[in-house]
């Protein structure tokens, strides 16, 4: 489809075989060092990790060179001594998946907003703020979407506490046995 | 005259659940909209967090009830990608059956519901109950009608019966009848129907693309992107179909969206007859997954309302470390405002109507 960006190559709905590879060998040799990771995890899926300082260039590097226009999701997590936004971006004509994990420090939960490139970041990055308290500098609107206005905290962090005993009570012990 | 903003829900006819979509308003002219969600929100991935793996399905299920084999399919797909196991071929094929019938059970819930959001409501009773067939399938299957807990981390949990293949074959051949007579000249010949869905509701493809908008609802702007074709999981790879795109002028308005679901019931009649020929007919349907595991599992996979993506991590402990759901909808809402924006506010019905929302996936 001509649609999608002038000059792109057209999608024909079939894999295209060492695609990952092949934006592997892009991204190596556009950023090199800044590269923390970088593998090919199976088929149609390529990993790089890098740091959080890095992730726009990177990103505009596989939109607007490598034709990586579609961006499926991006999910946030918490590893306790850092955060991780982790960002899937889909190229449409070859099939490949390129997954970048960019590094946040647990004290400065702040990383460069990407809705300049994907407007579909905008409500993966409210969703990642709302439930992780990740802040996306740059965003236009950065505010709670599932959770109400003035709820607290943010509930996917790992030292928000889940009441984990109440999901394991035994029948018995309802009945006041124990 | 002034604009002011109404409220469309969160308890309306439309919306099919719980969410709200403001729409601002020039006289009878759409301006802007804003759509308002998070009523449902029950937090299931953070639930899933210390929940054994396996335990986990029964979340994922309820995630969206009207199509529960498509989404717990997903996420065990992505935890045996993490875990790195492999299905064995008949495992492999039961999922594909079970899929598509979700898929098309789906499908006729929707149509059930788009139905009457237009007046029609000799559709709701038609495509409840050629639902009913599918739901008597899936029951065969896997021993309930909704919220199945059918898919299992390393294959399925029970065989299929016997002369599953023969009722599968006559309640397709049945199906496939009424398609090609009723509805046919019930939505597809009707001029009313033709002349409340076309041309309202239009997205560029380009625009699609970059909000987020996946599945039926891109292929109606004339994007070909299946994911069962482009990364293709299961044994799709195997299987002969055609996926639905729009091809004819007005892309990306209600009708192309109507159209791409209502010809993809068809074709996932077609997948599941082959899928019933090709599958071998015996052998192990399920292997034993290891307990713990650690690392990250991805995949996408084609619900019925676009792209499902599972993003799993594991920290090598019997439970997930996070889990993350990406819902199609969830990204679709995102772009409603684009559809709705120049439109009359009569029509916004038949263009959120068009877009299947389902509200347990986005509000998670």
């Amino acid at each position: 489809m001509s649609a999608v960006a002038a000059g792109a190559p057209e999608i024909t709905d079939r894999p295209t075989p060492g695609a990952e590879a092949e934006v592997l060998e892009a991204l190596k040799a556009a950023f090199g060092p800044k590269l923390l990771e970088a593998k090919v995890v199976r088929k149609q899926l390529a990993e790089v990790a890098i740091d959080r300082a890095d992730l726009v260039p990177v990103c505009r590097f596989l939109k607007e060179k490598a034709g990586y226009t579609f961006l499926g999701c991006i999910s946030a997590v918490d590893w306790k001594d850092h955060f991780e936004s982790v960002y899937h971006i889909e190229n449409f004509a070859t099939g490949c998946v390129v997954q970048v994990n960019a590094r946040i420090p647990h004290d400065d939960p702040k990383i460069a907003s990407v809705c300049d490139l994907w407007n579909a970041a905008n409500y993966h990055e409210r969703e990642a703020w709302d439930l992780m308290g990740i802040v996306y500098e740059g965003h236009p609107n950065l505010t709670r979407i599932l959770l109400p206005e003035d709820f607290k905290f943010h509930p996917l962090r790992k030292d928000f506490p889940q009441e984990v005993d109440r999901q394991y009570i035994s029948r018995r012990k309802l009945k006041g046995g124990k | 005259m002034p604009e002011f903003w109404i409220n469309m829900g969160p308890q309306h006819p439309m919306t099919h659940g719980l969410w709200n979509m403001k729409v601002k308003v020039d006289g009878e002219t759409i301006t802007d909209a804003k759509p308002e969600i998070g009523y449902l929100h029950r937090g299931v991935e953070k639930i899933a967090e210390v929940r054994e793996f396996q335990k986990v399905i029964v979340l994922t299920d309820r995630l969206c009830y009207v199509s529960s084999i498509t989404w717990s399919h997903a996420y065990c797909l992505a935890v045996e990608k993490m875990m790195g196991v492999e299905v064995p071929e008949r495992g492999q094929y039961l999922r594909v059956i079970a899929l598509e019938l979700q898929r098309i059970a789906s499908h006729l819930m929707w149509l059930a519901a788009y139905g009457p959001d237009l007046g029609l409501l000799t559709v709701l009773l038609w495509s409840l109950r050629e639902r009913e067939l599918f739901l008597d399938l899936i029951q065969l299957m896997s021993g309930a009608r909704m919220n199945q807990n059918y898919p299992r981390i390393g294959g399925v949990r029970n065989d299929i019966p016997e002369n599953f293949d023969a009722m599968c074959k006559r309640s397709i051949e049945h199906f496939l009848e009424k398609l090609d007579t009723d509805y046919e000249k019930m939505l597809h010949e009707s001029k009313i129907f033709h002349m409340r869905t076309q041309g309202v509701g239009k997205i560029s493809a380009a625009d699609a693309v970059n909000w987020g908008v996946t599945g039926p609802n891109l292929r109606a702007c004339g994007v070909n992107v299946d994911i069962r074709r482009l990364d293709p999981y299961e044994t799709y790879e195997e299987i002969d179909f055609e996926p639905q795109v729009w091809k004819g002028p007005d892309a990306g308005d209600s009708y192309s969206r109507f159209i791409c679901r209502f010809n993809e019931m068809r074709e996932s009649c077609a997948i599941i007859l082959q899928a019933l020929e090709k599958m071998p007919k015996e052998g192990a349907y399920r292997t034993k997954p290891p307990r713990r595991a650690e690392g990250e599992g991805y995949v996408r996979t084609e619900d019925s309302r676009g792209e499902a993506l599972f993003y799993v991590c594991g920290d090598g402990d019997d439970r997930p470390y996070r889990v993350k759901i990406r819902s199609p909808i969830f990204c679709t809402m995102a772009a409603t405002p684009l559809m709705l924006r120049g439109n009359k506010l009569a029509d916004s019905v038949a263009i959120l109507g068009s877009i299947d929302v389902c509200v347990g996936e986005i509000d998670k």
